[in-house]
């Protein structure tokens, strides 16, 4: 049952992203969101952590919050992929559920 | 597919309001449906007409109101919340004996049980919040 959780807030914030890794299963989405695009780039203390995850989930971040924050696409982490809000909710649409972690 | 959407922040918290409103404009360029937008805690504030922004700045709740009369959305405000903060229509204005009402053109208040059954009727429940 593929699931997609979103997440809003940075990880250097709130603990969203921690429990959200933590407690998604194998083969769900995770889309990063306003300021949870930060999970996204490369080189900060919570870049491993989310390296690690992207073994079982596949990562999504969403290209018009890194717009609106200055994050060049190449800060992100190989491997995330960059969605407009189309996508969004093409990913919406593809899971059967979708998890806010706010 | 049917979309119900939640939405527990205000129009001028962070971003949630916004982000949403932008994720209903695309499910409707995708061709999908909105089967309601329910406002909850603080995102009830989204429903007031008296907002004011500067003129330069975004109208959260003029651009709700603008999108429901657009598309048919069904925009509802949580009463109890709706309570608590102040947001307004004429029934409340009657029940509660308020001297004035301030809900936005397209909402309405109603209770927890319109969020249910969005999540019952709707394909997918996608949250927006604080």
């Amino acid at each position: 049952m593929p699931m997609l959780h979103t997440v809003n807030k940075s990880p250097f914030e709130r603990g969203a992203l921690e429990s959200c890794v933590r407690l998604a299963i194998k083969g769900s989405s995770v889309l990063l969101i306003e300021d949870g695009i930060y999970g996204a780039t490369k080189g900060t203390t919570a870049s491993d952590m989310v390296e690690n995850a992207m073994k079982d989930l596949d990562f999504y971040v969403l290209g018009s919050d890194l717009k609106a924050r200055g994050v060049d696409e190449g800060r992100l982490i190989d491997g995330i992929t960059v969605v407009d809000y189309s996508g969004f909710v093409k990913l919406a649409v593809d899971n059967d559920k979708v998890q806010a972690w706010l | 597919m049917k979309f119900g959407i939640q939405i527990n922040e205000g129009p001028y918290t962070h971003e949630a309001s916004t982000t949403a409103l932008n994720f209903v404009s695309a499910a409707i360029e995708a061709g999908h449906e909105i089967f309601r937008v329910f406002f909850y805690h603080d995102g009830v504030n989204n429903g007031t007409r008296y907002t004011t922004p500067p003129q330069d700045d975004r109208n959260i709740v003029n651009a709700w109101s603008e999108l429901a009369e657009k598309h048919d959305i069904d925009l509802v405000v949580c009463v109890a919340a709706a309570q608590r903060r102040g947001i307004v229509d004429e029934g409340e204005q009657e029940r509660n004996g308020k001297d004035g009402n301030n809900i936005a053109p397209g909402f309405r208040i109603s209770g927890l049980g319109q969020l249910i059954e969005a999540g019952i009727q709707s394909d997918r429940l996608v949250v927006f919040g604080d």
